[in-house]
């Protein structure tokens, strides 16, 4: 029997371990690969993304529209971009804030909905933004997006240049590095909320909003501010794939993709803080796997994830965990 | 106008039974089925294939059609959706599995049948006009035949022993089982008559705009927002929300350029659901 304190060395030795291997290894070995290395990026970003995703789920709420706040950050971005000038190092932040500013405006009223209605809702706002991004073209130029956004510059602080220019150094590394950063810091946030009072009232939400309002907890401004935290992470994300591949279209992030975000969180599982950071690497990496098979491809992903579904109902996360800790997640039904 | 008015009618018959095939595997299982749209897909080409490449008889075409998509949802109801809700702790795993199941079908659609739009010879030709309007005859018959579907449905669901099984199941699915109906057996048929509902719908829209293995997920959602309009889970409500969707879309063509009908269908609704939750017909949750 391990007692708190060990098991807690024993996480700390495995998460340093991690970001070892993750932040060292990876870019030495993958740095004359940059197809690999892009891949393990854009998986690190999908993963930042659908944990957005993962914390409306932790309230209860079956999120299927990351797409829309994703492909909103990513406008706001790459109009803050084009249009002002301003640096891609401010116009992220701004984009994430907006995000979550829009997530709160909608959320207000659409967070009334449960279960299934919530899901179909969500959906539509995907369908909603990717139409919105077509109709304005005179913000959005259209289903032509937008394209030739310049590289992420440098950032100097008293003469001292804090982050290199993006498009003098090996790209594709500081891409790693640039999704590595957002990786980390999302998860450790998500992480520190999960495990504070807010965390346990979010939680109080998924198992029963009836209950958790009947002793004072204000439900509806703590689903917004999920929702909110949720938004964030989208439009954050978006920010970065505008950056990455220096365009955005109406179809850059779509229905299809909302509905990725979800899967990746339900693989990883619903009940664990690193669940859509096991699920996104999983699914995202034998998609690409599965790259040579051509038509079979999409076949063949969607028989894994059924058999994932029959078989590992709880996640992939609950492989190895005894029986008594899954038996704490049966009970919450949202 | 007339003109607008028929297209909206003739949308909301296909729209209604779509819908209706939605919220009957919702109102017995609780499983929103994302397959729907992809379902829908493969009974346009099953009916491609038998109507439009071997030459069989359309009403041939119609029940292999629907004797197809029937049994796709039983093998769907059998391997996949009565395992997981067996065995899951939490509901949205059914919505993960829904979503499986379709990429499956679209996937094996698109290995199966290509890419290409394909088309079938009309099943009546001529035109007839009523006011302003002109009536192709081969909708005009899609639209009866989509009218008798529906009125055929509503009857089986009324007056027959397994119609009132399934009601029962929608209402209170413990106290039907109490009560003796075999729950494992009638969520099979429901599946089963979902799927061919929507089986049935492809067949109608085959006939009149050809299909292409791509259009599977527009329309699943169409079906999301007909049974958001209505109320989930409510036969009526499904049936009322395929024509306020046909008729919305029909003026929206009509007065309006390019994306900017959905756009705004999809900010009304957001707006609507906002002020009623449960849809039009739909019963408050508890």
């Amino acid at each position: 029997m391990l007692n708190l304190d060990q098991s807690r060395q024993l996480k700390v030795v495995f998460v340093a371990i991690f970001l070892l291997l993750y932040l060292v290894g990876i870019p030495t070995v993958l740095a004359g690969y940059p197809y690999l290395l892009g891949i393990i990026t854009t998986a690190s970003v999908l993963s930042f993304i659908a944990a957005g995703v993962w914390l409306t789920f932790y309230i209860g709420r079956i999120n299927i529209g990351q797409g829309a706040f994703a492909l909103f950050g990513g406008y706001v971005t790459a109009i803050l971009i084009m249009r002002l000038d301003l640096s891609f190092w401010l116009a992220m932040p701004i984009a994430g804030i907006a995000s979550a500013i829009i997530a709160i405006l909608i959320g207000l009223p659409i967070l009334r909905l449960r279960g299934v209605y919530f899901a179909m809702i969500t959906l539509s706002l995907t369908e909603t933004a990717r139409l919105s991004a077509q109709s304005f073209s005179s913000i959005t130029n259209g289903a032509s997006g937008i394209i030739k956004i310049p590289l992420p510059q440098a950032v100097e602080l008293f003469g001292i240049t804090i982050i290199p220019e993006f498009a003098s150094t090996n790209k594709h590394v500081a891409m790693f590095f640039l999704g590595a950063f957002l990786l980390i810091t999302g998860y450790a946030c998500l992480y520190r909320i999960i495990n504070s009072r807010l965390g346990r009232l979010f939680r109080s939400l998924q198992q029963s909003e009836e209950l958790a309002s009947s002793i004072g907890i204000n439900v509806p401004i703590l689903r917004v501010i999920a929702f909110a935290i949720s938004g964030f992470y989208g439009g954050i994300g978006g920010a970065f794939f505008v950056a990455s591949q220096q365009s955005i279209y109406p179809a850059t992030f779509q229905i299809q993709d909302s509905i990725y975000f979800m899967l990746y969180c339900f693989l990883g599982g619903l009940g664990y803080v690193f669940g859509p950071l096991a699920g996104t690497f999983v699914l995202f990496l034998s998609f690409e796997l599965l790259h040579g098979l051509n038509e079979y491809q999409p076949f063949l992903y969607a028989i894994i994830m059924i058999s994932f579904m029959i078989w590992l109902p709880n996640g992939l996360l609950s492989i190895r965990l005894p029986s008594f800790i899954s038996q704490k997640y049966s009970g919450s039904k949202s | 106008m007339e003109q607008v008015i028929f297209n909206g009618i003739y949308s909301g018959f296909q729209y209604a039974l779509i819908a209706l095939g939605l919220t009957m595997i919702f109102a017995l299982m609780n499983v929103l089925n994302f397959a729907h749209g992809q379902m829908y897909v493969l009974g346009a080409f099953v009916t491609y294939y038998i109507y439009g490449v071997l030459g069989y008889p359309f009403i041939l075409a119609l029940f292999s059609t629907a004797l197809t998509l029937a049994i796709v949802g039983v093998l769907f109801e059998l391997l996949f959706f009565r395992r997981v809700l067996r065995h899951s702790t939490r509901e949205e795993s059914s919505m993960l599995l829904a979503a499986g199941t379709a990429l499956l079908l679209e996937s094996m659609i698109l290995i199966f049948f290509g890419e290409k739009h394909r088309g079938v010879p009309p099943i009546a030709s001529g035109v007839f006009s009523v006011g302003d309007a002109f009536i192709p005859y081969a909708r005009a018959v899609v639209m009866v035949l989509a009218a008798a579907l529906i009125a055929g449905f509503i009857a089986f669901m009324r007056f027959t022993r397994p119609g009132r099984g399934l009601r029962a199941i929608a209402q209170d699915r413990e106290a039907a089982q109490l009560q003796g109906v075999n729950v494992n057996r009638y969520a099979m048929l429901g599946f089963a008559i979902g799927a061919a509902l929507a089986g049935l719908a492809g067949t109608l829209l085959v006939s009149i705009s050809g299909v292409n293995s791509g259009i599977g997920t527009a329309i699943s959602i169409k079906a999301f927002i007909m049974v958001m309009i209505g109320g989930a889970g409510v036969i009526s409500g499904a049936i009322i929300g395929g024509f306020i969707l046909g008729m919305l879309e029909s003026f929206g063509y009509r007065f309006l350029p390019g994306g900017e009908t959905y756009l705004i269908i999809f900010v009304s609704l957001i707006i609507f659901l906002a002020f009623r939750p449960q849809g039009l017909m739909g019963k408050p949750w508890g």
